[in-house]
């Protein structure tokens, strides 16, 4: 309790909220006072533009950038150069179905998701696919929240030509394989994108290992600023890429008519970036190393065990979504009965408990599940036995409430 | 009285649980839809107009509580007004939830919703079928 108390103490809002538990980190997590710090110290001390000025504050600014670059790549054991900056994995998605999948598929190719997706890795990919003729497929889910693989092979058509799954689920904490899928893509010809929005803020992630050739994931669940992602990209990949912006920045040489396109990873990063957010991500990326991603992993997981149990044992009218298993995230979704998601993340909030109610931006998940919406809890490296029991207790309270309607 | 207490009490539940005017209507005149894509939620408001009145009103959808009785009790007040009267119910009762103002007598049963108002999250709830109401009508 000593080392989670520390790392509490570490969170401003908190420490200063002792009224509140906070179970929505899937949704944002809250930020580490060396974060905030970092933001303010960076604008009295160092602001700048990059990559431009001739004078050392310039030059400053920008070697605190290519450090927060250098942390990211350490964070998720990439190259600096393969790390490019945007601003969160929604737009790390887009830019590689446009700089990707506009110029590479044709009417006919496949692209092939999961039943399990987030509208992030959906609807970029349904874009694209209205102006190339791609078709979109989807690896279904089991009853229990894992990905099919039984019928992989068949999905696997030559022409598949795009494989982009989530690794951890948003909704139902399960951990793809993705390396096991990523290598029978590979070998089929097909390109691999993950999305890794909710594995790279809680678990150990070696892009290499995963065999992918690009991870997308956003700064700000990880305790960064919003503001700031980051797209990784296979460097063999990223050199054959065209940009997807164009501006500063990202040149080589500029004609009125033409222009040539700097190297990887500027040459996806036109304009002024969210500097100070970078930074400040690079400083959140270095917090969690010193935690130690294999020891939050750990926590979420122990923690989804011990309240899925404590659930099961003494809340039966409460129905949980997802596998059982011990290596899912620390995420729980679940439904009250036939109580309308809302209403019962109503219900909680009235005992100082913030969840999140609603699709979670995975419909097609959830028609799959057959809800329209469930609550979803979900943990971080604060959060505490205790406010799992508080959530429990809440809800307790909530279906004693509504028993009647129940 | 606790804040749920107060905005879950007898006449909610019972709309939600058993809405009035729910199915679809045969001979609508007016269709239209609401939606909450942030949460999924939907209704869908059908009414049959004559001349300058709302000769029957109905909706089919998904939803919350407080989303369902809001378009339950609505449907209900709506029948045999004129679109002005409905349009001005529709701004009472958005002033009541938005604003907080107290309920216009006019509002009826509709004013067990008030407490929305002390629930930011909630207030695209409430609105949801009198946004369909006031897109159709407005
Ligand atoms: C699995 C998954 N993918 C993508 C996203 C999109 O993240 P963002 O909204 O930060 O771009 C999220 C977050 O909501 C997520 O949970």
């Amino acid at each position: 309790m000593g080392r989670l108390e520390a790392i509490r103490q570490d969170f401003p809002l908190i420490v200063g909220r002792p009224d509140l538990v906070y179970l929505d980190s899937a949704a944002t997590a809250q930020k580490p006072a060396v974060v905030l710090e970092a933001l303010q110290q960076f604008y009295l001390h160092t602001n700048a533009n990059v990559h431009r000025g001739a004078y050392a504050l310039s030059m400053r600014a920008t070697q605190a950038y290519e450090d927060a670059r250098r942390s990211l790549a350490r964070l998720v054991g990439a190259q600096e150069n393969e790390i490019i900056f945007v601003r969160n994995a929604t737009e790390a998605l887009n830019l590689v179905a446009y700089a990707w999948g506009l110029h590479n598929l044709k009417p006919g190719d496949e692209i092939l998701l999961s039943e399990m997706e987030h509208h992030a890795n959906l609807v970029p990919w349904h874009l694209i696919a209205g102006q190339t003729g791609a078709v979109i497929k989807a690896i279904p889910i089991t009853p229990d929240g894992r990905l099919d693989l039984d019928g992989l092979d068949i999905l696997l058509t030559p022409k598949v030509r795009l494989v982009s799954l989530v690794h951890a689920s948003n909704v139902l904490g399960t951990l793809n394989p993705v390396a096991q899928i990523a290598a029978l893509a590979r070998d089929k010809g097909a390109l691999v994108v993950v999305d890794g929005a909710q594995s790279a803020p809680h678990l150990p992630v070696r892009v290499k290992e995963l065999g992918a050739d690009f991870f997308a994931f956003s700064g700000h669940k990880m305790g960064g600023p919003t503001g700031a992602g980051v797209l990784w990209g296979r460097y063999e990949v990223l050199q054959q890429l065209p940009p997807f912006l164009g501006g500063g920045e990202m040149i080589n040489e500029v004609f009125v008519d033409h222009s040539t396109y700097t190297k990887p990873p500027q040459r996806f990063e036109a304009g002024t970036p969210a500097i100070a957010e970078a930074v400040a991500l690079g400083v959140a990326a270095e917090y969690l190393m010193n935690i130690g991603l294999e020891r939050i992993w750990e926590h979420d997981r122990e923690l989804v065990q011990y309240a899925l149990t404590r659930l099961d044992q003494e809340l039966p009218e409460v129905c949980t979504y997802g596998p059982r298993t011990a290596d899912r995230g620390g995420v729980i979704a679940f439904t009250v009965g036939g109580l309308h998601a809302h209403d019962v993340a109503t219900a909680l909030e009235q005992y100082g408990i913030a969840v999140r109610a609603g699709h979670h931006c995975a419909q097609p998940l959830h028609r799959k599940l057959g809800v329209a919406a469930t609550v979803r809890a979900s943990f971080y490296l604060y959060t505490t036995h205790e406010e799992v029991d508080r959530w429990v207790e809440a809800l307790k309270k909530v279906r004693d409430f509504f028993k009647v309607w129940l | 009285m606790s804040l749920l207490d107060e905005l879950y009490r007898e006449t909610l539940l019972h709309h939600y649980k058993h809405p009035h005017n729910f199915g679809e209507l045969a001979g609508a005149t007016v269709d239209a839809q609401g939606d909450n894509p942030s949460c999924g939620d939907q209704v869908r408001l059908m009414l049959r107009l004559e001349g300058d009145t709302i000769a029957q009103a109905r909706f089919v959808g998904q939803g919350c509580a407080i989303s369902t009785a809001s378009a339950s009790m609505m449907t209900d007040l709506l029948e045999g007004k004129t679109i002005s009267q409905a349009l001005r119910l529709a701004q009472q009762f958005k002033a009541m939830i938005v604003e907080g103002s107290s309920p216009s007598p006019e509002l009826g049963e509709l004013s067990v919703l008030a407490g929305v108002h002390q629930l930011p999250a909630r207030v695209k709830c409430a609105t949801l079928g009198w946004n369909a109401l006031e897109e159709a009508l407005g």
